[in-house]
């Protein structure tokens, strides 16, 4: 039995190293040191209990939400080879059809607002699951005899023309057979109300005033329990895919993904079983459309599907490593935790104690006054550009990972098809031939 | 038995020949209509003339960019995501130098080059225009191609050269990578504000039956200088032992290097000649809009990819010929939707030629 091949595990004590072997203690073990980081942070800012509970819980949110996408990116790229790169066009598929399936009728509802279906909102947020897994469907069909990079292209272009569609002022409001309706075009649409906030708003209600009793702000309540939901949406998918990912299906699967030839030699029906696996993402990613860009706000625009949010789920991807779902966790725990929040974090501390005040609104400006020897407006300029500067870390936290750990912390894309794993066992023959010169393999 | 076959009938599955009868039907039909509606004089001809004098300098640059990207995608087999982004880059720094060379002496030198971003410059007080200062504007255009070439040879130095052995697909999600990374330096540096750029330039105005149709000096020193570029590389290509070498590297890489070509030179040569070709497009878009932001490159990107593919990887005239197309599709299409979705078009058009004849129209059937 060998010990961990991951970094984080090849640093630990050996006592806490054989804990860490198992998944549950992987995922728990890093959110307890990123909730720690969070708590410690808080108490630097002097939050109060409400404080302390609203920022876990944004935090908590945002892994959850990124979670379930990342864990479809990896269904696809992780075990099925599909390389997409169009993940919110499928977000946005789900929440649009759900939204205006579920907008109340013409002259049923206050001005002003654009007017639906009037489908019940339970059956228009399967139809929205529906609709993007056909969309899935459209995609994947005729893309599959392409190569990688094509798909690729594909996928990121479907996105970007539902993007136009979803944005154009021509479909804002339509009046079709009699139906007026529309996507609201730039302007976005209000979506529907939050179910679970509605039920402590009537018949929840106590439960709030409860916890107002103790002194606590009553709306960690609502707003916790819609992160639960959340969660086991997220505990669902992750359960769902790795049933899948072990069963016959999914060993076909990884088939494909490591030699599409070899298995289609197999009398697998091989763009059979990339449509499904291509398929059963898609609809996940539309019910998260549902319930992250919909429920969640409360309203929807198609400037929330940018290129950027892919791109941020594939590096909590590639941080935990594809081809595993538990990297897939870890990895979302520390893009969101550290990369994603860590610079507002940074930011709001650094801003506590140095006490700096005004804004620079420009690089010049702080550039300027670099040369004349005063560093502060520099500072305070790249506080005004967080939201920028963390797209550039994440740009070259992906560069540096690819570099120095393509597999990521614990990437498995290449696993052992034999029952014997041969590589370890030549690797032990040259061991014993050399002596004790060989090194640990990386795990590669 | 399996889903894929059960659906899609069998002479769509096999029949390339069918599939590309299909799109050429398509395409009569559309002709005709456009004949249909210059005849009932529902669209006038100074219209259509507008559509196709627009497509064709939009095409220019599409295929100017396309040269670049087409090379780069072939000689090191991966598709480069961050070339819209060299495109976007470049372009700032080459307006900038515009701006600098113009306004030097009235405005601060830093103000310039940032193009007043914080509203510290306006284009109308540098009053920059293809014919009020030539000067400048070829000077920015220079500037904009030694950026591009130098951004494009430092990014494979320091992100692509050590990892260009592990596989397309390692490159391409690196590619993403430093895409964002200079998109988002570009905001950092910029903002996310747009930029106009230039006062109004000469323009010649071509009356036609139904109105006229805007010629610019813009347009004019466009259509110029894409198509010298062109003739540069064919030059370049057919007639100096670097493009023999390029040539020979792009047909059979192994064989190229068996036979003692210096590969890593040539690498770094294709890196400099795509990336000084981005800077020219960049430049060039940005004149011909009129306007600059972070973006610029970006929203290009998957039209650049649509005519690269479209002519077939690897074929510099195919990517000319295929941005051309592609610039003519996003304009002509507004005869029949709506302006906004001009883009979408362009990469439905792609998205449609991938699915025909994935190798582009002008390029070999082996894939």
């Amino acid at each position: 039995m060998s010990g961990p091949t991951d970094p984080i595990g090849r640093r630990l004590p050996d006592w806490v190293a054989t804990y860490w072997e198992q998944d549950l203690i992987k995922i728990l073990g890093t959110l307890a040191v990123v909730y720690a980081l969070y708590l410690f942070v808080g108490l630097l800012l002097g939050y109060d209990l409400f404080g302390q509970l609203n920022s876990l819980r944004r935090l908590t949110f945002l892994i959850v939400v990124y979670g379930i996408a990342a864990l479809v990116v990896n269904l696809h790229w992780g075990y099925s080879g599909l390389f997409n790169i169009g993940v919110v066009g499928f977000m946005a598929v789900g929440v649009y059809t759900a939204t205006i399936l579920s907008r109340p009728v013409a002259g049923q509802n206050p001005t002003g607002s654009l007017p639906g279906f009037g489908v019940p909102l339970p059956l228009a947020v399967i139809a929205g699951v529906l609709t993007a897994a056909a969309a899935g469907y459209v995609a994947a069909l005729p893309s599959l005899r392409l190569r990688d990079d094509y798909f690729a292209i594909v996928t990121l272009a479907f996105a970007e023309i539902l993007r136009i569609t979803f944005k154009s002022s021509e479909l804002q409001e339509v009046t079709v057979f009699g139906w007026t309706f529309g996507t609201g075009g730039g302007r976005g649409i209000r979506t529907f109300s939050n179910p679970v906030r509605d039920f402590f708003e009537t018949s929840g209600q106590p439960l709030v005033t409860a916890v107002e009793t103790v002194g606590v702000d009553g709306r960690v309540v609502p707003d916790w329990s819609f992160v639960f939901v959340l969660l086991v949406i997220l505990i669902g998918t992750y359960w769902l895919i790795a049933r899948l990912s072990a069963s016959p299906f999914g060993r076909v699967l990884k088939g494909i993904r490591d030699d599409e030839e070899a298995t289609q030699s197999l009398a697998k029906h091989t763009s059979s079983f990339k449509i499904r696996a291509f398929v059963i993402g898609c609809a996940i990613l539309g019910l998260l459309g549902i319930v992250w860009q919909g429920a969640s706000s409360g309203y929807v625009t198609p400037d929330r599907f940018i290129p950027e949010l892919t791109f941020f789920i594939w590096i909590a991807v590639i941080v935990g490593g594809a081809g595993s779902n538990t990297g897939t966790v870890v990895g979302t725990i520390l893009f969101v935790g550290l990369i994603l929040e860590g610079p507002g974090q940074v930011r709001r501390v650094v801003e506590e104690f140095v006490g700096l005040s005004g804004s620079v609104p420009t690089f010049p400006d702080a550039l300027g006054a670099l040369v004349g020897g005063n560093i502060d407006p520099l500072v305070l300029y790249l506080f005004d550009q967080t939201s920028a500067l963390r797209v550039i870390l994440t740009g070259l936290v992906l560069i540096w990972l690819l570099k120095r750990r393509p597999q990521g912390l614990f990437g498995n894309r290449q696993e052992i098809a034999s029952s014997v794993d041969l590589k370890r066992l030549v690797a032990e023959r040259r061991e014993n031939k050399s002596g004790a010169q060989v090194q640990g393999g990386d795990g590669d | 038995m399996s889903l894929l076959h059960d659906i899609t009938p069998e002479w769509f599955q096999d029949s390339t020949r069918i599939r590309a009868a299909l799109f050429g039907a398509v395409l009569a039909v559309l002709l005709l209509d456009i004949l249909r509606r210059l005849l009932g004089e529902s669209l006038a001809p100074a219209l259509l003339t507008g559509y196709l004098w627009n497509g064709l300098v939009f095409g220019l640059v599409i295929g100017l960019a396309g040269v670049g990207l087409s090379l780069t995608y072939d000689l090191l087999g991966f598709a480069n995501f961050a070339h819209g982004d060299y495109i976007s880059i470049s372009a700032f720094i080459g307006w900038g130098s515009t701006y600098l060379v113009a306004g030097l002496g009235e405005f601060s030198p830093l103000n310039l080059f940032f193009l007043g971003v914080g509203d510290t410059v306006f284009p109308r007080d540098v009053g920059i225009s293809v014919t009020n200062t030539p000067g400048a504007v070829i000077f920015g255009l220079v500037v904009a191609a030694v950026g591009g070439a130098t951004v494009a040879l430092l990014l494979d130095r320091f992100v692509y050269q050590s990892i260009r052995k592990t596989g397309a697909i390692t490159l391409l999600i690196a590619s993403i990578g430093v895409a964002f990374t200079l998109r988002f330096l570009i905001v950092f540096l910029y903002t996310q504000n747009s930029f106009g750029l230039t006062v109004g330039a000469w323009t010649y105005a071509l009356s036609l039956p139904g109105g006229a149709v805007n010629i610019s000096a813009p347009d004019l020193m466009l259509v110029t200088v894409a198509v010298a570029s062109m003739v540069s590389v064919h030059l370049l290509l057919t007639r100096t032992k670097l493009g023999k070498a390029m040539r020979a590297m792009s047909a059979n890489r192994d064989l190229a290097r068996v036979t003692g070509i210096p590969s890593e030179r040539v690498i770094t040569a294709t890196w400099l000649l795509g990336g000084a070709l981005a800077g020219l497009a960049g430049f060039m878009i940005a004149l011909f809009q009129g306007t600059i932001n972070y973006q610029l490159g970006w929203t290009l990107l998957l039209l650049v990819f649509a005519g690269v593919i479209m002519g077939g990887i690897g074929s510099v005239y195919g990517a000319i010929a295929g941005g051309v197309l592609i610039g003519l599709v996003t304009r002509v299409s507004q005869i029949w939707i709506p302006a906004s979705f001009a883009e979408a078009v362009g990469f439905a058009v792609m998205i449609a030629i991938l699915l025909t004849r994935p190798s582009g129209i002008f390029g070999s059937d082996a894939l």
